[in-house]
């Protein structure tokens, strides 16, 4: 019965199709739904939804030793902001990490470099990551001390240290990741080795480099703390761990609370403002990286 | 279409005429080639002992089923992998490694560098020709990119493209260079039925202007009597030539067909053995 059906049906043919012209004109989202499209004003909803129930529980137990509330932490950051003291440690750490971050990622890049250009360096970083990774970099600072003495080299050395080793192997991944296709179209028109690598794998392995480069400052970071906590001040005056270590000799706690989170702000801002933007302009860009 | 920079133009004429003055020498010269590779602990053989003369303006097709090492082959005149014996001579010099006279389109969409746009991946290769100037370099990948009708999208980035279009892409890059032969490795497998016809008329209008010689993997027997101009079967486990046929430009729909139908018989008579042996 169909079948009769359908043979009996006439064809059809379009002869001219109308474009849709005005019917597809761009609608606007209403305000809120646009804000909650907006990654920025998402997360602050939820910043300010942690830090009420912070508020609201430091109030509850009501004991400063152990949980200050929110407020009175506020108010220890904005007077030592206020005094000085805050931004001139947070100005002695960052310094201290960005010359460590820096001694670190020219060595990762270098030591990767190697280690894809000839059998030889592949074999190295290998052994040395597999030995060095998981050898926490506090422990070599009583070596450090010994070998670079009281000052500034030996907490850079553990700081590089500790950046060095989780960066290689995030761009080692990287630039194992990279398809064939890609390779062979970079070494087509006949690039050396060096140019080939800065080219072609280098940007083709910019998203785990990129993941390496937020891995290792949070290395860096709390490889410099932790070592300004136990190793104090340097000759240059301490930095934020020193802060909170000193604050908690004196039993100020909200002070303590302060340096943690100043730490945690310039966290924030370095992913927010930092990372995010490389990452918007280079991998976001091109694709190789998708939004969600 | 191709008038707009016809600096580009010129010169790829140009440089295409005087290889036709040589006549029909060969340009490049495939000599018992022999392709292994190692595969866990195994030595597989790829193709054994083939040969091969590819002539100035060729289309030449290297056919045959997956398996037949046709991949290989052109990866080998590429200078990617080397024969393990047998040499590869491209105007008498011997195959060793990469190089611009021999640019290469490959099967998959990801061949262009995602961080480059348009414009940039058709740039990228010409640091290798040093006498070209940034605004030489420019104006030739530019005129490329018109010439196979991308000029709207030369400063997109390769996501923004459709598969056609990325291979487009891919062949002016190739094109651009001017290169002395063009390598396909099965470049529009990947694509739509009618976008792969598209592009197969494209690609012969493209020769019909430009006359380059290229090498066209395939594996498709419909695609080779559409493009080529001569065409070498090989049969798989391990690739040896079959046949070399010719397939004249002037050859009407029924002869063609005619081809097709002796290839495909040629190709099924291999023994089923040989098959199951892996």
């Amino acid at each position: 019965m169909g079948s009769a059906e359908n043979t009996t049906r006439p064809d059809l043919i379009v002869e001219r199709i109308d474009k849709p012209g005005v019917a597809l004109l761009k609608a606007r989202l209403p305000l809120w739904q646009r804000m909650l499209r907006h990654d920025g004003s998402r997360r602050a909803l939820l910043i300010i939804a942690m830090a009420v129930c912070w508020e609201i529980y430091g109030r509850s137990i009501d004991n400063d030793l152990v949980l200050p509330t929110l407020s009175a932490v506020l108010n220890a950051l904005f007077k030592s902001v206020a005094e000085g003291v805050m931004p001139a440690r947070v100005w002695n750490s960052m310094a201290m990490l960005l010359e460590g971050y820096a001694i670190g990622v020219a060595l990762a890049i270098f030591i990767t470099t190697l280690a894809i250009t000839t059998k030889l360096g592949d074999d190295l970083l290998t052994t040395l990551t597999a030995m060095l990774n998981p050898l926490p970099a506090i422990a070599l600072l009583p070596l450090a001390l010994l070998w670079f003495g009281l000052g500034n080299a030996s907490m850079l050395f553990v700081v590089a240290h500790s950046i060095l080793w989780p960066l290689a192997l995030n761009i080692h991944a990287g630039y194992q990741g990279v398809s064939e296709t890609l390779r062979m179209a970079g070494r087509n028109p006949g690039l050396k080795p060096i140019p080939y690598v800065a080219r072609v794998l280098f940007p083709a392995a910019l998203p785990s480099v990129i993941s390496g480069l937020k891995v290792s400052w949070a290395f860096g970071w709390r490889t410099l703390i932790a070592a300004e906590l136990v190793f104090g001040a340097s000759s240059s005056g301490g930095g934020i761990g020193w802060f909170i270590s000193a604050k908690r000799n004196d039993l100020e706690i909200p002070d303590v609370f302060a340096g943690l989170l100043v730490i945690v702000l310039i966290g924030l801002a370095m992913e927010g403002l930092v990372f995010r933007e490389l990452e918007r302009r280079t991998v976001r860009r091109w694709g190789m990286l998708r939004d969600r | 279409m191709v008038q707009q920079s016809p600096a580009g133009a010129n010169i790829h004429t140009r440089h295409h005429r005087t290889g036709a003055l040589r006549g029909q020498d060969t340009l490049l010269g495939v000599d018992g080639v022999t392709l292994q590779y190692p595969s866990g602990s195994d030595l597989v053989t790829a193709t054994w002992r083939v040969s091969f003369n590819v002539h100035h303006m060729d289309r030449y097709i290297l056919l045959g089923p997956s398996g037949c090492g046709k991949s290989s082959l052109l990866k080998a005149v590429a200078g990617f992998i080397q024969p393990a014996e047998g040499v590869i001579r491209l105007r008498e010099a011997v195959v060793q490694k990469p190089g611009p006279d021999r640019m290469m389109v490959f099967q998959e969409f990801d061949q262009l560098f995602p961080w480059r746009t348009v414009l940039e991946n058709v740039m990228f290769p010409m640091t290798a020709r040093k006498s070209w100037s940034f605004r030489d370099r420019r104006d030739r990948a530019l005129s490329s990119i018109d010439k196979v009708g991308l000029a709207q999208f030369a400063d997109s980035y390769p996501h923004q493209l459709s598969g056609g279009m990325k291979q487009r892409a891919a062949i002016a890059r190739a094109m651009a260079m001017e290169p002395d032969v063009l390598l396909m490795d099965e470049p529009f497998a990947a694509l739509d039925a009618l976008t792969r016809r598209r592009l197969q008329d494209e690609l012969l209008k493209l020769w019909d202007d430009l006359r380059f010689t290229m090498l066209f993997v395939t594996h498709a027997i419909d695609e080779a009597t559409r493009i080529g101009s001569r065409i070498l079967v090989l049969s798989p486990h391990p690739g040896q030539v079959r046949a070399e046929l010719a397939c004249p430009d002037h050859w009407g729909a029924t002869e063609r067909r005619a081809l097709e139908q002796q290839i495909t018989e040629m190709l099924l008579e291999t023994p089923e053995a040989s098959d199951g042996q892996r």
